[in-house]
């Protein structure tokens, strides 16, 4: 890789990543009905679903739920093509990982050539088993995420009786990840600025490494002074924070929706 | 390496999960104990940084690029504990935000990625680098060999989880529910890939990174957390032991380690060639516990005796090599003072 792609290829991967955060916390506050639920409904019953995509041991009942999901989307607001690109995103990697099953499962053959197996009936139904599961489950948490806002999600965290110094931590780590994001692009981008031509790889590896290192020594810096910060604020030891959440009728109508789908969905499987 | 909801039976999840928590309730309480109330901001901007870390595109020699994951890095600056933790964070983020890893399989991939890897790459640099100076080159040659190690065993742990799914759920007619391939197929496709191209890239990161502080930041590099000891090496040692008495898990393959096989084993594969350099060198070098068994001993007991030689084989080479490099060290020291009093 020569500096110049070097350079450009890492400035995608962060501002890629920044904007999708920065989308993130758009969408989930717009006005949809997911977005109107209370975020500790929201968190329970889309746990429930992954559960249950995890559990599915028939084709028919993952597509049934990969049409509960567009269902969703819609009540969300979100736009199909947007919501599909982000989920249907994760297919080609588990499509590579599952060609290979469509031929080396052992079973009834559905393909054959001069004699021989090819395609296995066993080998499709794994590959639709992988890569609908993947594809069901990211769907619910990018739902869950999307219409959600991080905030909100912290404080269910929080009456889930997680503890609260790993919420506390997944609170701030989030917010400086947008902050050290910010910065490592600008570092890139200074640098690509002042870049004509390319530079080895060596170089490249010795750039990378640095600019590591020098973000990390930030970081340690930060973490000191956003310490003291907190100090002079009264900190001892817990963050309080204000819990605006209160179940409405609503949320209980959607939960008990999602149980009873839930319960046909599993009764499925031994029908 | 994050697995995707979809790739393990919730069964396998579930135990993840189970695995998981003591050493999450382990490291809270430890860390804790360290940083005091310097836990939350310490932890979170650690664990931003390797989120950041992780977005990085590395070019590799050859034209391939990667990512690394940075947890033996971590270990090696914050401490095993405050690493698992650190990791775990990211890998909770990631598995939310980016649908990078399932949350269902986010016990596994922490146990992978946010366990063994520090734990494993912490404990190769600690037997490397005992009570050397924060700049010798003993420690960067720890971190580097330690983080390879670490993500290596780290893939080899995932390779199980994966290979172990289509034995423990079929369908009726024998369509594996989850990840399809066998211990015979993930393993090695873990592994290759680890050894290849994710361990260097590993190694590459966490020695220029190193290097780097050392001579810029040293303070960092001595694991200067405030109210730090020297970790206890017995904890390491434990985490060891439990992964060596794991190993009954590889009497789950079938067969020979994949592209380990021996003439014979080729002529029953069915290949009808034998190379004829491998046919003269096949008795060349009888091996001392041929496939891992002692003579005349039950094959279970032989199996995991020879796991426990071999991390003994393993863990004396280092022990020696962290010795005679820590001699040539303090040598070099002893001149250089010298020829510091003299002019």
């Amino acid at each position: 890789m020569k500096g110049e792609s070097f350079l450009t290829r890492n400035i995608g991967s962060f501002t890629g990543a920044l904007e999708s955060v920065i989308l993130t916390d758009d969408l989930s506050r717009r006005q949809g009905l997911l977005q109107s639920l209370d975020p500790r409904v929201k968190v329970f019953t889309f746990a429930l679903f992954i559960v249950v995509v995890g559990l599915a041991r028939s084709l028919w009942i993952l597509c049934a739920i990969f049409a509960i999901v567009i269902i969703l989307s819609f009540l969300a607001k979100l736009s199909l093509v947007f919501f599909l690109k982000r989920v249907l995103l994760f297919v080609p990697f588990t499509a590579i990982i599952a060609i290979p099953a469509l031929f080396i499962t052992p079973g009834q053959p559905l393909v054959e050539i001069a004699g021989k197996a090819i395609m296995t009936q066993q080998g499709v139904h794994t590959a639709g088993f992988l890569i609908l599961r993947v594809v069901d489950s990211v769907s619910f948490g990018m739902l869950l995420i999307l219409t959600t806002p991080w905030t909100n999600i912290l404080v269910s965290l929080r009456w889930f009786r997680l503890p609260p110094l790993i919420v506390d931590i997944l609170g701030m780590t989030y917010r400086y990840i947008s902050l050290l994001l910010h910065n490592v692009n600008s570092m890139f981008l200074a640098r690509r600025s002042r870049t004509i031509g390319g530079f080895s790889g060596a170089e490249n590896r010795r750039w990378l490494a640095r600019s590591l290192a020098t973000t990390m020594a930030k970081s340690q810096h930060l973490s000191e002074e956003v310490y003291l910060a907190m100090l002079s604020r009264g900190y001892q030891g817990e963050i309080y924070v204000l819990n605006p959440l209160k179940f409405k009728f609503r949320d209980s109508v959607w939960a008990a929706i999602a149980v009873i789908v839930a319960a046909i969905l599993l009764w499925g499987n031994y029908r | 390496m994050h697995i995707p909801d979809g790739y393990l039976s919730p069964v396998t999840c579930g135990t993840m999960y189970a695995i998981s928590l003591p050493f999450w309730y382990l490291a809270v309480n430890r860390v804790r104990k360290v940083l005091t109330h310097r836990t939350v901001p310490v932890l979170a901007l650690f664990a931003a940084f390797a989120f950041v870390l992780m977005m990085f595109n590395v070019p590799l020699p050859g034209g391939t690029t990667g990512h690394a994951v940075g947890g033996t890095l971590l270990a090696v600056v914050l401490g095993p504990w405050a690493a698992i933790l650190g990791i775990s964070v990211v890998l909770g983020i990631q598995a939310l935000f980016f649908g990078d890893g399932g949350l269902m399989t986010f016990g596994a991939n922490v146990f992978n990625m946010a366990i063994v890897l520090p734990l494993v790459g912490y404990f190769v640099y600690k037997v490397i680098s005992s009570n050397s100076e924060s700049n010798s080159p003993r420690r960067l040659i720890g971190a580097v060999i330690g983080s390879y190690f670490g993500i290596v065993a780290a893939s080899l742990v995932a390779g199980i989880e994966l290979g172990i799914q289509p034995g423990l759920s079929h369908a009726l007619d024998g369509t594996p529910l989850y990840a399809p391939y066998g211990l015979n197929v993930a393993v090695p496709a873990m592994l290759i890939g680890h050894l290849l191209v994710a361990g260097p890239i590993e190694a590459l990161v966490t020695g220029g990174v190193f290097a780097y502080l050392q001579r810029t930041h040293s303070s960092l590099v001595k694991a200067d957390v405030p109210g730090k000891k020297e970790g206890k090496l017995w904890v390491l040692w434990g985490a060891v032991g439990l992964a060596a008495l794991a190993t009954p898990i590889g009497l789950l393959a079938s067969g020979t380690a994949w592209g380990e096989w021996g003439a014979e084993q080729l002529k029953q594969r069915g290949f009808s060639f034998i190379p004829q350099g491998l046919e003269k060198i096949a008795g060349w070098w009888p091996a001392p516990l041929p496939g891992y068994g002692f003579p005349r001993m039950g094959a279970v007991i032989g199996y995991i005796l020879s796991a426990f030689l071999g991390i003994a084989v393993v863990a004396f080479l280092l022990w020696i090599l962290g010795r005679w490099l820590s001699r040539k060290n303090s040598a070099k020291q002893q001149a250089s003072n010298g020829r510091g009093s003299a002019g």
